[in-house]
């Protein structure tokens, strides 16, 4: 059998769009900001444009805090390529305070056998000088040692 | 009104980490022409072709099927390709039997395939996006926290996900083609391999596989084959959007729209009592006491019990995923239709040693993109 | 092979919304794209998602360069409570094509069909590339220019074109987009001076070459009676096919379209007088072999000669593709149904009464889809 290897280099210019772009400025300024769907209210972060229920445009940011609590998580003990953080690391789902959806987030600051799901965090920020319109701005997610939300209070964001 | 539209071959290759003893054309033609075979027919006979995979990137090559045409006979016919994301082996095998349905052709070839092996599949799933954090986590990665999601609201204990693991290698063991073929496979093996994305072992993972699965579905007047034909009794698909307030992603509501439309079309008011097996798309082990729940085969926090119960062992009440399943042979845009595929072999009376018994009804079930899309079909040895 | 099926529901194209086709569409993501085109072509007939029980969709990965994009652009319709809903990784045409199959089983009276498809992000001759066999072809990296030249030449070697049918075939496109506010390449020059252009790949000169494209269409079918409440003259699809010819430019006749040939037969063009033709030709030097492949070549003074279209035919003559066609904007995946889209507007506006809508893909025309619209169904 004769094998045939075809490198292949593509470069794409690649388009966050209005409204996360939105998002990515707040970053590059130290804080979160969300977007309301006109019709459900709810609150999304980072929108991609859309209320994906609703099909309309998120128009209005929201300041959110850069506190929340941990929905669920997992223990990533993979190797792959591409990957830039030490394993094993905590993927968490976040959930900022004021936020209607969450989004995955490193946690750091705790033994991997001490997460739990409602645990509350906040962000830690990178440098001043080092942030820029990027995720990469939030360098994890600490525990913040406040008491956990009970399982109710964010069993639906499941 | 719809026409009837019958399984009347099924093909599929031999499931393994690398087939590099075949070119893609290679490839999809193993699978087509052993469905065609079993059919009793050849490419001069089929109306139309439809092919589904998962992201072309997977192979590095954009829209494969168009210098596929001629490797499956589609030279001056219709041809189409699907994608909807993990589901499309089952989305294919319904657009082919929305042809025949719909009235318009007569026997159709459908083929899905993946030949992960000729390029990088984990990083075709993460390919970094600009100003995304730098946590990258893979397929497994993104599921297992809805597992974790589940125990909590479930309380399961932790020992259900290696019985799915265990049972579905043993039923791997009775099925030539699948990939892993774990003579020793036990609940001491599972607990003791090593914990890729906690709380999920890499032995409650799916493997990565090349192969490709083939179906040719007939009209009523268009059968055909030694074997008796597998009747479609439903077909449903429904997507819902990937994230949003509120999303259940345990439990989405997309599989259960779905379910209950495919359910409704087969006259089926208790799926399992009135199914006699089931072949659902099951990638991590926990998947399985999930989906019983989704697709209604108990109640809610209950699947479980059932996986606990031995009820979807292959000597159980409901099997499911007597062909070892996507836990024993992943060929991502494949793997779906080998569930519909395996589903029709069932109501055959063709899955050999893993022939559940007096199989006369069948659900195929696959699933995508982060548990968003699905698509299902029932099956059945009587003309609906 | 069976005889040609007959619909058996009429079923009809009845809204039909576009983006403004751009070069390069740099503030906007593809939802943020969609989701104006797709509340257009709801509003345009009053209705909503709601009211459509089958979603489709048109849209290629490599494009983009990430897997899966056509799952974040559902996020445009909001499909919530689910929907049954589907994608091909093909041209919209062939989206429509699979929702055309499930209305005529009856279940559903209406379905939503869009498609995107922006090529900016990404060197297009390069990804294009990607297309081609990835034994054979693919390592020599041909780019798409290049294989419609050889197209071109073929056509000329035959005795079949000059590069002045190609010229005067691109100003007729050009002129007629004048026109359409859409479009992105309009304008009114002389064959002479197109012929005074360099070439770019000979014998393709510039003027040959459609441009590259950011763009997303979406249309409305309807069956029976719902399209005649939501359409004061529905475009009734009398007949739709497609068909693929081999992939290898080099094993096929490149002058002809056996493809399209049979498909047109299938889909009963001849059947009727035709007064409208969209084509996606993306090249001006496919334009005749489409045109001649349908069995219109000729009529009403189109095709080779380059006849004068845009006009707007009212049944006398043959009107090709009075909106520029691809050679005025190319959106790739989106084009082939903007061609269907394009020729429902001019039934609805009652200045065609039988068209014909062409979608083609891969390479020098594999894989080509005709459409016969009517603003009559016979029977209905």
């Amino acid at each position: 059998m004769t094998m045939l290897d075809t490198p292949i280099h593509l470069e794409y210019t690649f388009t966050p769009g209005i409204a996360q772009s939105r998002f990515l400025r707040g970053l590059a300024e130290g804080r979160f900001v969300g977007q309301r769907c006109p019709v459900c209210g709810k609150v999304y972060i980072p929108s991609r444009g859309s209320c994906p229920v609703d099909g309309v445009p998120t128009g209005e940011d929201v300041a959110l805090p850069d506190t929340g609590i941990v929905t669920t998580y997992c223990v990533v003990n993979v190797p792959f390529a591409g990957q830039a953080i030490e394993i094993p690391y905590i993927a968490a789902q976040v959930l900022l305070d004021g936020a209607n959806i969450s989004f995955m987030g490193l946690i750091q600051e705790i033994p991997a056998t001490d997460v739990r799901m409602g645990m509350r965090v906040q962000a830690v920020w990178v440098e001043p000088d080092e942030l820029g319109p990027t995720l990469a701005s939030v360098k994890y997610f600490k525990p913040t040692g406040g008491p956990d939300a009970p399982y109710e209070s964010f069993e639906e964001y499941l | 009104m719809a026409d009837r539209c019958a399984v009347i071959g099924v093909g599929q290759t031999h499931l393994r980490a690398k087939r590099e003893d075949v070119s893609i054309p290679g490839l999809v033609r193993e699978a087509a022409l052993r469905a065609l075979a079993d059919a009793e027919l050849t490419f001069a006979d089929i109306d139309a072709v439809v092919i589904g995979k998962a992201p072309d990137m997977f192979e590095g090559v954009m829209m494969p099927e168009l210098s596929l045409a001629a490797a499956l006979g589609a030279v001056s016919k219709p041809m189409m390709r699907v994608h909807t994301a993990g589901s499309v082996g089952g989305s294919t095998a319904l657009v082919a039997a929305h042809l025949i349905a719909s009235g318009i052709h007569r026997r159709v070839l459908t083929v899905a395939y993946e030949k992960q092996s000729d390029s990088d599949a984990m990083w075709a799933l993460s390919v970094p996006q600009p100003f995304a954090a730098p946590l990258l986590a893979g397929a497994g990665g993104y599921f297992a926290p809805h597992i974790r999601a589940y125990m909590r609201r479930s309380g399961a204990p932790d020992h259900i996900g290696r019985m799915v693991a265990v049972k579905d290698r043993r039923n791997a063991l009775k099925n030539p083609y699948a990939h892993l073929h774990l003579e020793d496979i036990d609940m001491k093996m599972v607990e003791e391999s090593i914990m890729l994305w906690d709380p999920l072992r890499y032995l409650e993972a799916c493997p990565s596989s090349d192969g490709a699965a083939a179906m040719v579905l007939a009209a009523e007047d268009a059968v055909s084959g030694a074997y008796p034909p597998a009747w479609v009794h439903g077909m449903a698909m429904r997507s819902e959007p990937t994230m949003f307030a509120g999303r259940d992603q345990v439990n989405p509501q997309a599989g259960r729209d779905c379910a209950a439309d495919v359910y409704r079309q087969a006259g089926i008011t208790d799926p399992r009592a009135d199914l006699d097996m089931a072949e659902v798309y099951v990638p991590f082990s926990w998947y399985e006491p999930m989906w019983l729940e989704n697709l209604g085969f108990c109640p809610e926090g209950e699947g479980w019990k059932l996986t606990e119960s031995g009820a979807t062992a292959l000597d159980g009440d409901i099997p499911w995923n007597a062909s070892g399943g996507v836990l024993s042979s992943n060929p991502i845009g494949a793997s779906g239709m080998l569930r519909f595929l395996e589903a029709a072999m069932q109501v055959r009376g063709q899955a050999g040693e893993h022939q559940v018994e007096g199989a006369r009804r069948a659900l195929g079930h696959a699933y995508g993109g982060g548990s968003q899309f699905f698509a299902m079909w029932v099956v059945g040895s009587d003309k609906p | 092979m069976s005889p040609a099926p007959r619909a058996r529901r009429p079923v009809a194209v009845v809204s039909f919304a576009q983006a403004h086709n751009v070069r390069r569409e740099d503030e906007r993501n593809e939802v943020e794209m969609l989701m104006p085109v797709v509340a257009e072509v709801f509003a345009n007939i009053g209705i909503t998602k709601d009211d459509v029980g089958f979603i489709c969709s048109g849209s290629t990965d490599y494009l983009v360069g990430g897997p899966f994009s056509f799952v974040t652009a559902l996020d445009a319709v909001g499909v919530w409570p689910p929907r049954p809903e589907s994608h091909v990784e093909m041209d919209g045409a062939w989206a429509l094509y699979e929702a055309w199959v499930l209305l005529q089983e009856g279940e559903v009276d209406a379905a939503l069909v869009y498609s995107f498809g922006r090529s900016s992000p990404g060197n297009l001759a390069e990804v294009m590339a990607l297309q081609l066999d990835p034994y054979t072809l693919a390592p020599l990296w041909p780019d798409p220019v290049s294989l419609a030249a050889l197209q071109a030449r073929a056509l000329i070697d035959a005795g079949k074109a000059t590069e002045a049918d190609f010229a005067s075939v691109a100003a007729r496109n050009r002129k007629a987009a004048l026109s359409n506010p859409k479009a992105q390449v309009a304008h009114d020059r002389s064959v002479e001076e197109l012929l005074g252009e360099e070439y770019v790949v000979a014998p393709l000169r510039r003027h040959a070459l459609p441009p590259i494209t950011d763009g997303a269409a979406a249309v409305v079918l309807a069956a029976g009676d719902t399209a005649r409440r939501w359409c004061e003259r529905p475009a009734w699809i009398t007949g739709i096919d497609h068909r693929i010819e081999t992939h290898a430019p080099g094993a096929r006749d490149l002058t002809v379209s056996p493809s399209i040939a049979l498909a047109a037969e299938r889909a009963g063009v001849g059947d009727g007088p035709v007064d409208l033709a969209e084509v996606h030709a993306p090249f001006a030097s496919q334009e005749g072999i489409v045109l001649e492949a349908l069995g219109l070549a000729g009529a009403g003074g189109a095709g080779g000669n380059g006849g004068n279209g845009g006009n707007g035919g009212n049944g006398a003559g043959l009107s090709v593709n009075p909106s520029g066609g691809a050679l005025a904007a190319n959106p790739m995946m989106t084009a082939g149904l903007t061609r269907i889209g394009e020729a429902a507007t001019r039934i609805w506006s009652g200045d065609a009464n039988r068209a014909v809508a062409h979608a083609t893909s891969g390479p020098c025309l594999q894989q080509n889809l005709v459409c016969v619209l009517d603003a009559a169904w016979e029977g209905a």
